[in-house]
């Protein structure tokens, strides 16, 4: 499965690269021997970042970015249709009383609610992502993953968001994990395929750098920090690293591949320090939500508040945007 | 710099509350100094931004008697625990002037914002909470039972940090007992002048603290003084080298902080990432104008290609321009001259051969600025390898084992700072043990704290700064 299943990424990859995966040994070798990570260099510099001044137009040009890269999600077990209704006609028009403000980039629901999700935003241009692999523990057999990624893509998502075997990774039963990424990045079809690390439980920032690599190697098209369901989700250190990790992928490959932290991630003062980060660490090519985007719920209405703020000059508060 | 324009955020100038004139402080007054008045600028624009009197050798005079009164007559005789509130009184102020300090210095010196208001400000307040703290427990510095203090100190600083130096030299003297006379940079007056209205706020006995802006003559003036009884430098080596001649045979006590040329060595097995955040830091901060600065890369060859591509990328994101916005990462060159002579060691790099980068970050066209430049493919023999440049220019040279690194980064004349860059920590401290250098960092850089003593070996000048060990500069021991 795997010869077959890996080519689209395998052979755009310099030979080094494909060395890297060609057993468990070759595959370990490669992710240990990898640069590590200072844990205080990288905290410094994601703190230091986290001050450029960002106001007026910048904060505009910001925050419009930032609503344009918004994958809007509902990942509750209570989640029903009208609800992914409700989500879909937000993400068509995140503020009724100002047309002109960018739609999200996706809606992102369960397997089941794809259905629902695709009718919904039908001729939109927007996404649906679906968390298929038995999301968020992924504890499950690899036939039960495939199958939930194949309904999430049958029933039309565009994107799959998958998580990784946490435990395999930590076992260093890379190789398992690695083919796994790739059988389903097979699933997916024409479906992008957004990696979830869920960092949270790798604890180092060795671990999310190797993690990173592993799924960029496997065919990832974005790298994913959370499920949201474990704390710490994402966070501006970890993601500081991944976009160093696509970065790198990139000067050594010529291909671009999409960073996405998701979790946590509540203020415009927030989105606005991931976006100088997205700029300064791995470059303004990838300010744009074909490689950057936020996996957040309630971002997206504070984001429309500021915007707000920006335009009318006074802060108008939560009565003022929709609640869905 | 492309499709994310940040926004400026310039600090208001009206906050240094600059004035016209500034003159001497000598005796707990501002007086008319009898030397000629110099004027100081902005070297972000070049504009005169006050006039400043200037002492005269009949001042020099005047300022070492009012310290040689007030130490014999009030400082000398103070419990340790009274200099102790002076000192804390000093220090709270000068977290309370903070952003006027800080805008000050930034407007006077051209370095950014951010650093003086994170780095240089509250870093001089800590030196003088540090050696408060001191001041009743000398006692118990490991220097024997009531250490004497010296006398008078003549004390003369360098441009780079106006104020931090000026924290650095007066802290440890107050708190040990010694009144001082203190000449500031020619092109950096304005903090010090400030600082004296501070030791007025606080209410220091007249002639504890004298200061007395000029230019080189004042400095020779002060250190050949008869009565000064220590006297401490910090600047260039070729004056280091002058001063220590001209006390020669003296019984003045010396120390001498002078230039660097320190070795910033990258193992293959560093964490690159933040190896890369250290070198920037350990070049790039103020301009370069550390004396300590990490101005030799010694990177393992195996991987100098990666490191390079990627400090480059890196380096291209730092933002240059007016000291005062808050964004800037790199501010002006101090002056004209300095530019000058960044310049000249720049050509000789390009004429001997070294490969040079320079960011295409843009550069405003008043004001000294020097963008950030990076040389690759240096030799040890190239002057940029030997010589300090004492600005944002970076030379890059490899090496292939750890003795040979440590051989190269110690074939110098200067040894003030290092840094180590490996995540093996049993590299580190052999590499520590090996390295000819006063601080050794290891996995960081440019790091400093009021408690960890400062200072350099060779012709990076001896004695030491800081810390308990810092404390016998300015005691009789």
């Amino acid at each position: 499965m795997t010869a077959t299943t890996s080519s689209s990424a395998a052979t755009a990859t310099p030979s080094p690269l494909t060395d890297a995966t060609r057993d468990e040994a070759s595959l370990r070798r490669f992710l240990h021997g990898l640069p590590g990570v200072d844990q205080v260099g990288v905290e410094q510099r994601a703190a230091g970042l986290g001050t450029r001044s960002i106001k007026k137009a910048a904060k505009l040009w910001a925050i419009d970015t930032a609503i344009s890269m918004v994958d809007l999600t509902t990942l509750e077990g209570a989640d029903t249709q009208g609800k992914v209704r409700a989500l879909a006609a937000k993400a068509k028009r995140p503020d009724p009383e100002r047309p002109d403000t960018p739609r999200v980039a996706a809606v992102c629901v369960y397997p089941d609610m794809v259905e629902t999700a695709v009718e919904a935003l039908q001729g939109t241009g927007i996404h649906v992502a679906s968390v298929a692999t038995g999301f968020p523990a992924g504890r499950t057999s690899r036939e039960i993953k495939l199958a939930d990624t194949k309904i999430a893509v049958d029933a039309g998502a565009a994107e799959i968001d998958m998580v990784i075997d946490r435990g395999a990774f930590l076992e260093g039963r890379y190789l398992a994990v690695f083919e796994e990424i790739q059988a389903i990045k097979a699933a997916c079809g024409s479906a992008h395929l957004k990696v979830i690390l869920e960092t949270g439980e790798l604890a180092t920032y060795d671990n999310v750098r190797r993690a990173s690599w592993l799924a960029l190697l496997a065919g990832g098209d974005f790298i994913k920090t959370s499920t949201g369901k474990v704390s710490p989700a994402a966070t501006l250190p970890v993601t500081h690293v991944m976009l160093q990790a696509v970065r790198d992928w990139f000067v050594q490959t010529g291909e671009l591949r999409g960073v996405k932290p998701a979790g946590g991630i509540r203020t415009t003062k927030d989105a606005i320090k991931y976006l100088v980060a997205v700029h300064e660490v791995a470059g303004e090519q990838w300010l744009t939500p074909d490689l950057f985007r936020f996996g957040a719920s309630s971002l997206l209405n504070d984001l429309l508040l500021q915007r707000r703020t920006q335009a009318d000059g006074h802060y108008s508060g939560p009565d003022y945007v929709t609640v869905d | 710099m492309g499709i994310f324009e940040y926004a400026p955020a310039p600090e208001s100038r009206d906050l240094a509350n600059l004035k016209p004139h500034y003159r001497p402080f000598v005796n707990g007054e501002f007086v008319d100094g009898s030397g000629e008045p110099l004027k100081t600028i902005n070297p972000a624009t070049e504009e005169v931004l006050a006039e400043v009197g200037t002492a005269s050798v009949s001042d020099v005079d005047t300022a070492v008697k009012a310290a040689r009164k007030a130490y014999t007559g009030v400082w000398s005789k103070m419990p340790g625990s009274e200099r102790a509130k002076y000192l804390f009184r000093i220090a709270r102020l000068i977290q309370e002037r903070s952003r006027e300090l800080a805008v000050l210095e930034s407007l006077d010196n051209g370095k950014p914002i951010k650093e003086s208001r994170d780095s240089d400000v509250p870093t001089a307040a800590a030196h003088f909470f540090y050696h408060a703290g001191w001041a009743d427990k000398l006692d118990y510095a490991g220097y024997g039972p009531n250490p004497k203090p010296l006398g008078v100190a003549g004390q003369v600083i360098p441009w780079n940090f106006p104020l931090l130096m000026l924290a650095w030299k007066i802290a440890p003297a107050l708190a040990t007992g010694n009144t001082v006379v203190l000449k500031p940079a020619e092109t950096t007056p304005l903090t010090a002048l400030v600082f004296a209205e501070i030791c007025r706020q606080a209410e220091l006995p007249p002639g504890v603290v004298n200061i007395l802006p000029g230019a080189g003559d004042i400095g020779a003036a002060l250190v050949g003084h008869g009565d000064v009884n220590k006297v401490a430098f910090t600047g260039s080596t070729e004056v280091g080298k002058a001063i220590q001649r001209q006390i020669a045979g003296t019984s003045k006590k010396l120390t001498l902080e002078l230039g660097g040329k320190a070795a910033n060595i990258v193992f293959d097995d560093a964490a690159l990432d933040q190896a890369v955040e250290g070198i920037v830091n350990g070049i790039f901060f103020n301009q370069g104008h550390v004396c300590c600065a990490g101005s030799r890369l010694l990177v393992q060859e195996s991987i100098a290609e990666e490191l390079l591509e990627k400090l480059r990328h890196r380096v291209s994101t730092l933002r240059l321009g007016d000291p005062l916005d808050k964004n800037t990462d790199i501010g002006a060159i101090n002056s004209a001259e300095q530019l000058a002579k960044i310049k000249g060691l720049v050509e000789s790099g390009d004429a001997e051969g070294a490969e040079r980068w320079t960011s295409p970050c843009p550069v405003p066209e008043r004001g000294f600025f020097f963008a950030p430049t990076v040389f690759s493919e240096v030799q040890q023999s190239m002057r940029i390898a030997r010589e300090e440049i004492f600005g944002p220019v970076l030379s890059v040279l490899t090496f292939r084992t750890p003795d040979e690194a440590v051989t190269k980064a110690n074939n110098t004349p200067y040894g003030l700072s290092a840094g180590i860059w490996t995540e093996k920590g049993s590299r580190i401290l052999w590499m520590a043990n090996q390295l000819r250098a006063g601080v050794v960092w290891a996995n960081t850089f440019n790091r400093f704290d009021p408690a960890a003593p400062f200072g350099g070996y060779q012709e990076s000048g001896f004695g030491r700064e800081g810390g308990r060990t810092g404390l016998e500069a300015y005691l009789d021991v």
